[in-house]
């Protein structure tokens, strides 16, 4: 049972993060961001090339990858999404831009990096061992609490500081925070590049555990997608909850069920469409986003 | 029974006539015969297409035309080689199938709008491969494969549809098939569009409240479209399951869904045939650039990422534009 809640800790603790990008680029501009996963994989790779091939320390290695995601994402959003935004009839046209971007970086990851699945060294060797109930790799526990302190950091962000406001009043009401004088522009550049980041940072983190290849950037997509959905699209408590909530279900899941051979996310899967249809804006999402 | 005008008609005439003479001229001509399964894969894809197309006519985006085409893909299958039906039979019963299943999952999803609809249905193209992977009926991972070709019918002594097993050249039939369900499809999609339902779909598409505000009974609604929407999925995948002879969990996976959508999109939103064209340019484009290997993906998505950012609401919306500049 410890065991248990353990591995739910430390999968929760990780996909709140990548929820958490996901769901403040789609506050903020409501962009539903398909490339989200790849962007994940971007930050795994660039911290595997610095901290496994060049033996630059990880500490740095994992500050270039959030430095390459944070330029990644202001372009993206400065060259395509504020133009397609301004000149589409209909909202939703960003989603082809979005999957459009989530194919091509598939396809940048697959010439750069290749296809081969690749890990790093571990940072820290040795396992706690707690009375043989609770067993975790100790650059598990490091990875868990790095991934928690970027959580209380990023929320420290939001509520304290004077961009956290202007990205806080942006998602409410973009119109009004323009009329009080919030540069909406620059500060969706700001909001998109920070989301991106978070899914580069995460990347970096998990690297060092399981490794990273090409396929997975879109099913990290379809589970920041089922996070946000849990928790509600566009809310930063929301996305923490889901993503606590989605990790804790797949350590049960793997645990309990594990005889019955691979169901445990159809049961996710099931059991998120009952929750949906009886509460349509999840945990703490405002009705109809 | 389709108010066309004059021009509208000779448009018609010289489509139906470039796709049933002019294509197999010109693939007889150059001898590229595996040009006849790219087109009959577009004809099938933008069968499913169009059911996306029509439910962003009411208003959602739907992401799981893919779970749709899986299904119909399995259940013709499985009538086909476990109950021994004929595959004509099969096809209407994978369509309906398609079609229950959409009444029953949309009753509570439909209430769903917006990015949570879309996330929705994405979510649903992934339980529909992981149920065909779970469930005995559908052979798990390995799938179904070796399907029979479709026999032949007659009624009354009469031949109406040939053996396809006897024939010689099944890629032209297949060709010819696909087309007429497409054609079939999208004259029944632009009468619906231009009916009394087509009316009401507008009013949704535009504010549900207020549609329901003057009685218009968006429950119903929303609901029947979302099962022709779905039933054209069924039909596209049961016929694409039969062309391949073999149907796995991954032959419609979340990719195909985001596909059929971005056909949609590419083709625009407001025009019926924008899904056909969609469908044509990605599927086609994405075959015409195989030449260069391991750059295809990056050249796709390249050019992809080009048409949105410079035509964001659609290829044919270039016409909207020469409208507006006369």
């Amino acid at each position: 049972m410890e065991q248990i809640l353990a591995n739910g800790v430390y999968l929760g603790s990780q996909y709140a993060m990548i929820a958490l990008g996901l769901t403040l680029i789609f506050a903020l501009m409501n962009v539903l961001n398909f490339a989200h996963g790849q962007m994940y994989v971007i930050g795994g790779f660039v911290t595997y090339t610095f901290y496994g091939q060049l033996g630059v320390p990880f500490v740095v290695a994992l500050a270039m990858s959030c430095i390459t995601l944070v330029i990644l994402g202001a372009l993206i959003e400065k060259l395509l999404f504020a133009p397609v935004i301004k000149g589409s009839a209909r909202e939703e046209s960003t989603m082809l831009l979005a999957a459009g971007i989530a194919f091509f970086l598939d396809a940048v990851i697959l010439l750069v990096f290749g296809e081969k699945q690749r890990g790093v060294p571990k940072i820290i060797d040795g396992v706690f061992n707690y009375d043989f109930r609770l067993i975790m790799p100790y650059d598990r526990i490091l990875i868990c609490a790095l991934a928690i302190l970027s959580i209380i950091a990023f929320i420290a962000l939001m509520q304290y500081t004077k961009t956290g406001r202007a990205l806080r009043a942006l998602a409410q009401d973009r119109v009004a925070a323009q009329l009080m004088g919030v540069n909406v522009d620059r500060y969706s550049t700001i909001g998109f590049a920070l989301g991106a980041m978070l899914a580069g940072l995460v990347g970096g983190l998990l690297v060092t555990i399981t490794g990273m290849n090409l396929g997975m950037g879109g099913p990290t997509s379809i589970k920041a997608f089922m996070m946000v959905m849990i928790g509600g699209a566009g809310v930063i408590s929301g996305a923490i909850w889901g993503g606590i909530i989605l990790g804790f279900m797949e350590a049960i899941g793997l645990a309990v069920l594990s005889q019955y051979g691979d169901i445990t996310y159809l049961l996710i899967f099931v059991s998120l469409m009952i929750f949906l249809a009886i509460r349509p804006q999840g945990l703490m999402g405002k009705p109809w986003g | 029974m389709f108010h066309l005008t004059r021009k509208q008609l000779i448009g018609v005439g010289i489509f139906l006539f470039a796709i049933f003479v002019g294509v197999p001229l010109i693939i007889g001509a150059t001898g590229r015969w595996d040009f006849y399964f790219t087109l009959t894969s577009v004809a099938l894809l933008s069968i499913a297409s169009a059911g996306v197309w029509l439910t962003f006519y009411i208003g959602r985006i739907n992401i799981g035309q893919g779970a749709f085409a899986l299904i119909g893909a399995y259940v013709s299958a499985i009538l086909v080689v476990k109950a021994g039906w004929s595959f004509w039979l099969s096809l209407p019963a994978a369509g309906l199938f398609a079609a229950l299943v959409a009444v029953v999952i949309g009753i509570p999803i439909l209430r769903l709008r917006g990015v949570y609809f879309a996330m929705i249905t994405l979510v649903l193209t992934q339980v529909v491969t992981l149920t065909a992977l779970a469930l005995p009926i559908t052979n798990g991972a390995r799938g179904m494969s070796s399907i029979p070709l479709p026999s032949g019918v007659s009624l009354f002594g009469i031949p109406i549809l040939p053996d396809f097993a006897s024939m010689a050249n099944t890629k032209l039939a297949f060709y010819y098939t696909a087309c007429v369900l497409m054609i079939v499809t999208y004259a029944a999609l632009y009468r619906l569009v231009n009916s009394r339902l087509g009316h009401l779909c507008r009013s949704m598409q535009q504010n549900e409240e207020l549609a329901s505000s003057v009685g218009v009974n968006i429950a119903y609604i929303r609901v029947v479209i979302f099962a022709i929407s779905s039933f054209f999925g069924g039909i596209g995948g049961a016929m694409f399951g039969s062309i391949a002879q073999s149907v796995y969990p991954s032959s419609f996976q979340v990719v195909d869904s985001v596909n059929f959508m971005l056909n949609c999109f590419l083709g625009g939103l407001g025009y019926v045939f924008g899904p056909m064209l969609g469908t044509l340019v990605l599927y086609f484009g994405w075959d015409l650039l195989f030449e260069f290997q391991q750059y295809q993906l990056l050249i796709y998505s390249t050019l992809l990422i080009i048409i949105i950012r410079f035509l964001p609401n659609g290829l044919l919306s270039l016409r909207a534009y020469k409208g507006r500049d006369k």
